[in-house]
């Protein structure tokens, strides 16, 4: 798209828009939030970039292929699955960090979920979206 | 017994899926990881079947819920059993796809979706939740619509839309089951559910939800009249993935019916007669259905049909000789059907087709391996000592014992049927004499693989035959194994109360 209202918009809103996801995800599992809603977000701040300056530059900023970001999640999440195992507990018993974090609260394997759930969005979406684009 | 390591089963798929899609493009790694974490999958089996064999069953409460509210992992002998035969025919496939499959599909994560498959069904043996059973029926179906359609060739796709509809229909159907399940109890657990039913005054709403669940389960393991879906899609995606839907995936339907009919819906008259006739009825449809087509995979497809229907015939009796015959079978069926698809697959390298008038004199060209694919396709009849022959005289003596000769006549009638479509592939394909057939433009034939191409088809069949040989040949353990499931299957008092432990009065 050619508006020069659009594309300069475009330009501040990816940081801001990154950074409310990540508010998104840290203020899931007590509050409405969490992985898939601030995945989701950060995923169209990715594609409104793509919108105002074309699927190339978009790309060239993530470097990676976003698939790759399908495994990375999927590993954070088996991890926060897994991790009890060490103490002996069974799968999937949330563990926390004994006090609460300043800005972020308490910190645990669930937060774990949420990062592999939120890092899996990103990278479904943003290569369903990517497909999508190349063939129109 | 708690043990938290119970579900590394599943856990061990799922990372084989992690690690393979880090390996996206790379399908030489791809092969070779899938194939030591498949070996891993099955030590790790075996192991936790020892293990359950010795101490009796282990639980898990995941997330450390107690149990009527948690999802609990449970390994009982029966699960535990499944995940091992489970995991031997995954291998089998896995060495199988590495030298079968095109190069096309395993850049587009064959095996990701594979292992995802496979977490499925490990998954669904080891849970003891209804709800989470749904959940992991969803698995299954999602990764089996994947590997279905990949390679997006025109009947393949015309297949998969059969298979998803009504799979999604018999979802949909699980679903409301459960839901009315738990308006009537308020609880998922299993074992809960076995103690909370029998208090159910509306007995009627119960039988109801029963039937739900037999629809259900039966669009998903093909019993008559629900089963027109199986021979219109299975013979579509390529051989590999045809052997691990025609090994396992009907099979998880069965385990289920017998899970729930064990702990849920137990000794109804008018249910156990439904299944009587429908198990017949299976038997004998699918054995016509066979009979009546040319394409090896397509007969393929009818025998499961009709030997599911064997398998329903332990259900519906439900005394322990007749379920001593269904877990035999079921652990029998899971190899030998991956293993028979191995072979059509093969037989479809070596010609380039598999339309039985069209093959022909294979014994001639290639007299090893034709003696290898004899194997499965015998085992199968059940020409004593081979591994179909025992679970039969279980059928026969469970249902005379309990004076159904219904299923007396049709058990027979269908194993009389077997033997006589197995007699017609064998010398259709094997003696008659063949004709030079018109070369394919596309695909390479098995005589132009390298030999590793040739011995990774070869040796996975090598591999399940030599199980099955084992289950036909050293029948005593396998026997002694599945009396003791049938034990616990009859009377499921020992799961109930190690899932809900001290709550049992």
């Amino acid at each position: 798209m050619k508006s020069i209202i659009f594309k300069t918009s475009a330009k501040y809103l990816l940081p801001v828009l990154m950074l409310f996801s990540v508010f998104m995800l840290l203020r899931g599992h007590y509050l409405p939030g969490g992985g898939f809603v601030g995945g989701l977000m950060a995923a169209l701040a990715f594609i409104l970039h793509s919108f105002a300056f074309g699927l190339e530059e978009t790309k060239k900023m993530i470097v990676v292929h976003p698939g790759l970001l399908m495994p990375i999640g999927l590993f954070f999440a088996l991890m926060a699955g897994i991790a009890p195992w060490v103490f002996q507990e069974p799968f999937m018993t949330g563990l926390w960090y004994g006090e609460p974090l300043r800005m972020v609260g308490m910190v645990g394997t669930a937060l774990l979920f949420d990062i592999g759930v939120y890092f899996v969005v990103i990278g479904s979406v943003l290569t369903v979206m990517f497909s999508i684009r190349e063939i129109i | 017994m708690n043990n938290p390591y119970i579900v590394l089963p599943i856990i061990l798929q799922l990372v084989a899926a992690v690690v393979l899609m880090f390996f996206w493009t790379k399908t030489k790694a791809q092969k070779v990881l899938s194939i030591i974490f498949s070996v891993a999958a099955v030590l790790v089996a075996a192991y936790l079947l020892v293990e359950v064999w010795h101490s009796g069953i282990l639980i898990t409460q995941s997330g450390n819920w107690k149990a009527p509210f948690g999802i609990t992992f449970v390994a009982d002998l029966l699960g535990v059993t499944l995940v091992l035969v489970s995991s031997i025919a995954a291998l089998g496939v896995s060495i199988f796809s590495a030298g079968s499959m095109r190069e096309e599909r395993l850049k587009f994560g064959y095996y990701p979706v594979f292992h995802f498959l496979v977490m499925g069904l490990q998954g669904a043996f080891l849970t003891g939740d209804i709800f989470n059973l749904y959940v992991w029926f969803e698995v299954i179906i999602i990764s089996s619509f994947v590997l279905m359609t990949l390679g997006g060739k025109k009947a393949q796709l015309e297949g998969a839309i059969k298979y998803v509809s009504l799979n999604l229909l018999a979802s949909s159907l699980f679903l409301i089951g459960i839901g009315f399940l738990y308006g009537l109890t308020g609880t998922l657990n299993m074992a809960d559910l076995s103690i909370k039913i029998k208090e159910i005054q509306n007995i009627g709403l119960v039988n109801v939800t029963g039937g739900l669940f037999l629809v259900a389960f039966g669009i998903k393991s093909a019993i008559f009249p629900m089963y027109f879906w199986l021979p219109a899609s299975y013979h579509t995606p390529p051989p590999a993935v045809t052997a691990i839907f025609g090994g396992l995936l009907t099979k998880v339907g069965v385990y289920a019916m017998l899970r729930t009919f064990s702990l849920i819906f137990g000794g109804d008259e008018f249910m156990t007669v439904t299944i009587s006739i429908i198990a017949a009825l299976t038997i004998l449809g699918g054995a016509f259905g066979a009979m009546s087509h040319r394409h090896m995979s397509k007969i393929f497809g009818y025998l499961i049909i009709s030997h599911i229907g064997f398998m329903m015939v332990g259900i519906s009796i439900f005394t322990e000789i007749a379920l001593l015959g269904t877990i035999f079978y079921l652990i029998h069926d899971i190899i030998v059907k991956t293993n028979l698809f191995m072979v059509s697959g093969l037989v479809l390298k070596i010609n380039g087709t598999q339309d039985i008038k069209d093959l022909g004199g294979l014994y001639k060209s290639y007299p090893l391996l034709s003696l290898l694919m004899a194997i499965p396709l015998f085992s199968l009849v059940g020409i004593p000592p081979l591994s179909g022959f025992w679970a039969k005289i279980f059928f026969v003596e469970g249902a005379l014992e309990a004076g159904d000769y219904l299923l007396v006549i049709s058990v027979i009638l269908g194993s009389f049927l077997t033997l006589w479509i197995i007699g017609k592939v064998w010398t259709e394909v094997f003696w008659k004499k063949g004709e030079n057939l018109p070369k394919q433009a596309n695909g390479v034939y098995f005589d132009e693989l390298p030999p590793i191409g040739k011995w990774s088809m070869v040796f996975p069949m090598l591999l399940l035959s030599f199980v099955s040989l084992y289950i036909g040949l050293g029948a005593k353990h396998v026997i002694s194994l599945s009396q003791k499931i049938a034990t616990e299957l009859v009377d499921p008092s020992s799961y109930i109360q190690v899932v809900l432990q001290n709550q049992v009065p």
